[in-house]
């Protein structure tokens, strides 16, 4: 075979080129399962719903849930609380959108986007800043300043909507995906 | 490893070993001979005794992952069983716990003797460079290890410090939950850093291996900043260097072991004796002592992005250090300004390290100390892109001696004169 002479590059060098671009392909492919083997596996994606009874929960208190390992705050509001939260003006808030999972994500934070049902808010305990499970407020033992919940590891406080109001964390506590069944029983995720 | 060899391989074994691995040569060139300045003290004494914690975690943890179940149902338990039931699992435990504080103790009186004496300037940045990368993975890697005995603080520590990835805009929570393998810190958690925890070691004795081959081609910086310039600035590295390093070796085990032996628990938290709760938040979330500056500084913003990145940051600045110092001079012995300045800086460290273990809101004499911790992260930024480089250009240095040999030995020893040594 007659070997080519001009600079355009010969049939080695092309061949140079394109055996080095398909190793670097069939590197970065097989990198890819070693990467990929470190996301959650299939039976953690699978993790259910809860279905949750409320009978038990009195006015003014939070029982704490496990809902994909994390904890599930659900809490019954006192008229008061409520009043407290709407009266909040959603424009003044560091983040005015509701982090509600049933409602389209520019849905704002109003009470009534935070909590279907007024008397019954329920949302993710994990801290928007680093992950902390905020404690709770109530008249007897105030949190913080806003009557809701105070991250004792940064110092986030959260309103009784769960509505971040002062300190890093830089998003409301996130509302689950969750449906009534009947008055008292509630499916979450 | 650089440098003209003085080996001289006596035995036929030698020559035939020698013309085929020359390890003894190398051994000979490095560890023998190598000609050190004569001037160095006690805090020269310091990269041996990283080498020796290095070698004391490894082999403590080692033993400790015969004995131990990275698994969340089983890991809090197989970490009492070692301490009650293992044969001298106790001893095991308490070294390796207490060996990781003896680490970063050695290590941060390494790196601020690098510092005051100007280690960092040139010819040695990539010593120093390589340095910081190592004190990164020691981080890495002592985090990994606090988190497998799967207690209240090894939970909620992993859980802060994974969710500082969080921060990072649009991909950050994939981030996260690649980092779990889980929608929050578990089990796939734990394994995860059981493995990585077993291997960092061996790469952090891979990477200091290059900073002792860095140290080797310009050899040992020394506390007066200036070149060897004759053979008389120096002493072979054995025996001189080597006795007088065992010598502060036994002064530092002498310290390690006072805590193993009288007070293990000294720098442990108590809320780590519970097993973890994914639940329950401890009250007060601190880190391990060796963090807490850099902690402090996350707390003090409140801001969650601009928190994260001035922590990191303040990391990632040491790496700059060579060419943020303008200064001619290495050592702060002839630097007035600047030794002003660098005791300042190991104040705000200091300050900023004790914030760090504070509860968030807490306050001493009236000062809440979440200003007291901005004010130290300002002048920790300000040290490094500020006052390095100025003080350097408007400094008049003191008058350098002429050599080592002179310094230490008097005038008469390196040339003729009446005067007195200082």
């Amino acid at each position: 075979m007659a070997a080519t002479t001009s600079d355009a590059g010969t049939r080695r060098d092309f061949l140079y080129v394109a055996s080095g671009a398909v190793g670097a392909v069939g590197v970065a492919a097989a990198a890819w399962p070693f990467i990929d083997q470190m996301n959650p596996t299939t039976a953690a994606l699978a993790m259910g719903t809860t279905e949750i009874d409320l009978t038990a929960i009195q006015p003014g208190q939070q029982i704490v849930f496990k809902f994909r390992g994390q904890p599930l705050f659900v809490r019954r509001r006192t008229p008061a609380e409520i009043a407290a939260a709407k009266a909040v003006d959603v424009s003044s808030l560091p983040d005015p959108l509701a982090r509600n999972l049933n409602l389209p994500d520019s849905a704002q934070a109003t009470d009534a986007d935070r909590a279907t049902k007024p008397e019954w808010l329920i949302l993710v305990g994990v801290c928007t800043h680093l992950g902390c499970t905020p404690t709770v407020s109530t008249p007897q033992m105030p949190e913080g300043d806003y009557g809701g919940w105070l991250c004792h590891c940064h110092g986030s406080q959260y309103d009784t909507a769960g509505r971040i109001r002062k300190g890093p964390a830089p998003q409301n506590l996130l509302v689950p995906q969750y449906a009534f069944l009947s008055d008292t029983r509630v499916k979450v995720g | 490893m650089s440098g003209p060899s003085t080996y001289n391989p006596k035995s036929g074994f030698e020559r035939w070993l020698d013309a085929r691995l020359p390890l003894p040569r190398l051994m000979h060139d490095t560890m023998q001979t190598f000609p050190t300045p004569r001037n160095l003290n006690i805090w020269y004494t310091f990269g041996g005794i990283l080498t020796f914690c290095l070698g004391i975690q490894i082999l403590t943890g080692v033993v400790l992952a015969m004995h131990y179940v990275a698994n969340a149902g089983l890991a809090f338990d197989s970490v009492e069983s070692i301490m009650r039931d293992v044969n001298y699992g106790w001893l095991m435990r308490y070294m390796h716990a207490n060996g990781a504080s003896m680490f970063f103790l050695a290590v941060y009186i390494h790196m601020f003797r690098g510092l005051y004496y100007g280690s960092y300037k040139a010819p040695r940045e990539l010593i120093w460079i390589i340095g910081v990368l190592i004190y990164l993975l020691m981080m890495a890697t002592a985090f990994f290890g606090y988190v497998l005995p799967w207690g209240q603080m090894s939970f909620w520590g992993a859980t802060v410090i994974t969710n500082l990835f969080t921060a990072i805009p649009v991909v950050g929570h994939s981030i996260a939950t690649w980092l779990w393998g889980d929608f929050s810190v578990g089990d796939a958690t734990l394994n995860r850093f059981f493995s990585l925890h077993y291997l960092l070691p061996f790469i952090i004795a891979g990477v200091v291996g290059l900073h002792i081959w860095a140290l080797h081609v310009p050899g040992n910086n020394n506390p007066l900043g200036i070149d060897v310039k004759s053979p008389q600035d120096t002493v072979p590295f054995h025996p001189y260097y080597t006795v007088k390093d065992a010598f502060y070796l036994v002064l530092f085990i002498i310290l390690f072991a006072g805590f193993v032996f009288y007070a293990p628990n000294f720098f442990g938290n108590p809320d780590n004796y519970q097993q973890a709760n994914p639940l329950v938040t401890p009250p007060d979330i601190v880190p391990e002592w060796y963090l807490l500056p850099f902690y402090a500084m996350l707390r003090s913003i409140p801001n969650k992005l601009i928190g994260v990145l001035v922590m990191g940051g303040a990391i990632v600045t040491l790496v700059f250090i060579p060419w943020l110092d303008t200064s001619r001079v290495r050592s702060c012995r002839f630097r007035p300004l600047m030794k002003q300045f660098f005791w300042a800086f190991l104040v705000a460290s200091v300050l900023l390290g004790y914030c760090g273990a504070q509860s968030v809101d807490a306050a001493r004499f009236g000062i809440p100390l979440v200003w007291v911790a901005r004010l130290a992260s300002l002048y920790y930024y300000a040290f490094f892109w500020l006052i390095m480089p100025i003080v350097g250009l408007i400094e008049t240095p003191k008058k350098l001696p002429a050599s080592i040999a002179q310094s230490v030995l008097g005038d008469s020893a390196a040339a003729p004169s009446p005067l007195p040594a200082e």
